[in-house]
């Protein structure tokens, strides 16, 4: 779905679904270098089942166009503005690394548009290495395929993709080297700048899911924990094994969890 | 470019497979089954529907295949892959996924005889026509492009006349155009070449030949890269609008980068079932295990063949990139560092007759459709594999009567050398 906000033209993933009025809605906010590609198996699932999906490309991102937001605050009350443009109301919120941090941010501002919260591969504060922050600055090419690496688990990385024929390291990979130039450090920079959300999760009060893979390297189990000890009505489920790419690794596992919570 | 996370020789063994859950088994197993039963209701319609992983129907997917899938995938350099038939299976699974009536595609002119069959012959009767280009000219390639272009392709190392297919150029033309490259890397594996990497963007093998490597099935795969952006260059509706065979389904932008071989397995697979059998996909990959192993020898064997042959006086001219007498020699040391491949071809003197004597008097090297097997094989192209092309066609492709082809395998180096010999004698006693 193609919509405008602020002038600037957006894409918005549905699951192939039609949103319709009275309906729940779910909007799945994707990571750094990322698009709405990540959700395509629960897009397609809540959408089956009647729901609005509302899976965006951040500005910058898929088919949204840029310039790329630089704080993690700006894509919150981004996501707001493109809420106002579909006229809805509330969501279940569900955000995928810096995606999560997106989301927990417009938990805690916008607490009457967010029906429930999943975060998924997530940490506050979630500080970037100077290595891969100064390689995404000189060749965000390098810097995606240190990235890449550490986004997957020991057994993921010699594969085992649960789609079958897919590639697991190559898959992602070819979608980080789809952003257009600065857009993948814009995005990695704007999750190190974030240091407040250990505050921000205080303010949420609604259910929330904090999804944890065991082996994850981007956002470790331990800091996972913290964010759900942070807010006020979270549950955590861990996948194994699992790293940062959670849901090309265990989509089936991340569906389940997202059906307990969406 | 992306190098994945391990080497090539442990990725060849290891991608894409893990110990078997519930067995601990550690070679992959033969998933002999057509299908598999569903967790419960609400699963089956996730799976039809793309909502979750796993298998139906072992036309459309099968976990044996699917670990050789992930492992050419890999070893390729690309987001994914699908096992077929054959090879033609392959490249016609390609074909039907890009276009329809009324579409084109440039290729080289140095073509398995297979396919030039399926281009100039079969594929014209379902309105998709063929322009044959000279594979060492990437400016032929480009004029040949016009707005029903879907596809250009090309052999990385031709067939017989043994063209290095200049990649990387042929790309940049391709891609100037907004139309993908497709190359059959049949004769070097990935061992020898990776043509994503080159900038190519599907890559198609016949699995029969050396990525199995025994001469014993019939396989294709057939390698999406990930990295031409179909949407953008809105020459391809079939990925790039709503699909209704599909519910609507948008490739592009569901899967992204992933949106050809999505479609290739949801329709193609689908609808024309030219699915591969889980046992031949074992088979493949014992082969792919050793691949590098065989490939090393099946080059030192090749090369020291292919300067056997320049020595001979029964020998007008050799044909294989290692011999700087070559035309492509240079640009093979650069796309082919570590090697050229095991088929070579030459031409005997004494013509047709002199071809059929040398044939019948060689002991070891066997007399058979095909290449790439661990055992040396041998072929008068003019009389077997190209034998429905004419005169004109033949000339065309560098095929001329008296070529003979090799593809050399893993026996003693000396002792094909000697079984050259006595062919060479036999051909040289007939003339007289």
């Amino acid at each position: 779905m193609k919509l405008s906000v602020a002038d600037k033209a957006v894409f918005v993933g549905t699951g192939n679904g039609q949103h319709a009025e009275g309906q729940e809605s779910v909007l799945f906010v994707h990571g750094a270098g990322m698009d709405h590609t990540v959700w395509l198996m629960p897009a397609r699932h809540f959408a089956r089942h009647g729901y609005n999906v509302i899976a965006v490309d951040l500005p910058g991102h898929g088919d949204s166009e840029g310039p790329a937001l630089t704080t993690i605050e700006a894509m919150a009350d981004w996501l707001a503005e493109v809420l106002a443009e579909l006229g809805i109301a509330s969501a279940a919120v569900v955000g995928h690394s810096m995606g999560s941090l997106v989301a927990l941010e417009f938990a805690a501002r916008f607490p009457t548009h967010t029906r429930t919260l999943a975060l998924l591969g997530t940490s506050t504060p979630m500080p970037v290495s100077d290595v891969l922050l100064d390689a995404a600055k000189t060749d965000d090419r390098q810097a995606m395929e240190m990235a890449n690496t550490w986004s997957h688990s020991g057994p993921g990385l010699m594969g085992g993709h649960k789609s079958p024929g897919m590639t697991l390291y190559f898959g992602g990979l070819r979608l980080l080297q789809r952003t257009e130039e600065g857009v993948y450090f814009a995005d990695l920079n704007a999750c190190n700048l974030y240091e407040r959300g250990a505050e921000r999760a205080q303010k949420v009060a609604c259910p929330a899911l904090v999804l944890i893979g065991d082996e994850d390297k981007m956002t470790g189990p331990r800091q996972a924990s913290k964010v759900a000890e942070a807010l006020a009505n979270a549950r955590v489920e861990a996948l194994s094994p699992c790293g940062h790419a959670m849901m090309t690794e265990q989509p089936n596992a991340v569906l389940a969890a997202l059906k307990s919570i969406v | 470019m992306a190098k994945a996370p391990f080497e090539f020789d442990t990725l060849a063994l290891h991608a894409g497979q893990r110990p078997d859950a519930e067995t601990g088994a550690r070679a992959t197993p033969i998933y002999q089954s057509a299908s598999f039963v569903f967790e419960d209701a609400e699963a089956a319609v996730g799976l039809f529907n793309i909502e979750r992983t796993g298998h139906v129907y072992s036309r459309l997917s099968n976990p044996t295949n699917a670990v050789l899938e992930e492992r050419i995938a890999v070893l390729d350099q690309g987001v994914g892959a699908l096992a077929v038939a054959s090879g033609q299976a392959a490249m016609h699974l390609a074909v039907a996924t890009l276009m329809g009536a009324g579409d084109h595609i440039v290729a080289s002119r140095s073509l398995y005889g297979g396919t030039h069959n399926l281009l100039d012959y079969t594929l014209r009767r379902f309105g998709i026509d063929t322009t044959f280009v000279d594979p060492r000219d990437p400016a032929a390639f480009a004029a040949a492009i016009t707005d029903r272009t879907k596809l250009v392709f090309g052999e990385v190392i031709g067939n017989p006349g043994m063209e290095v297919l200049d990649i990387p150029s042929v790309a940049a033309v391709a891609h100037a155009a907004g139309v993908p490259l497709m190359v059959d890397a049949t004769f070097t594996t990935p061992y020898l070449c990776q043509p994503i990497e080159l900038g190519a963007d599907l890559v198609m093998h016949s699995a029969t030949k050396f990525l199995s490597g025994h001469g014993i099935v019939i396989g294709g795969l057939l390698v999406d890269g990930g990295v031409f952006d179909w949407a953008k260059s809105g020459r391809f509706p079939t990925l790039s609008e709503p699909y209704a065979g599909f519910h609507n389904l948008n490739f592009s932008e569901s899967f992204g980068p992933a949106a050809f071989i999505a479609r290739a397995r949801r329709e193609g697979l689908r609808d024309f079932g030219a699915c591969m059998a889980p046992t031949t996909a074992f088979h493949i990959l014992q082969g792919i295990e050793t691949l590098s192993l065989r490939m090393e020898r099946h080059m030192t064997n090749a090369e020291r063949v292919a300067q056997f042959l320049t020595e001979q006086d029964g020998v007008a001219s050799v044909n294989h990139p290692s011999l700087v007498s070559h035309p492509d020699h240079e640009l093979a040391k650069r796309l082919l560092p570590k090697g050229a491949g095991a088929v070579l071809s030459f031409e005997i003197k004494g013509g047709r007759e002199a071809g059929i004597r040398f044939i019948e008097g060689l002991k070891v090297f066997s007399h058979l459709a095909n290449v790439g097997d661990a055992k040396s094989l041998v072929i008068h192209p003019a009389s077997t594999t190209h034998h429905r092309m004419d005169d004109a066609a033949l000339k065309a492709a560098g095929i001329s009567e008296g070529l003979v082809r090799l593809s050399v395998g893993l026996e003693d180096s000396g002792d094909l050398i000697k079984d050259l010999k006595s062919g060479l004698r036999a051909a040289a006693k007939g003339g007289h």
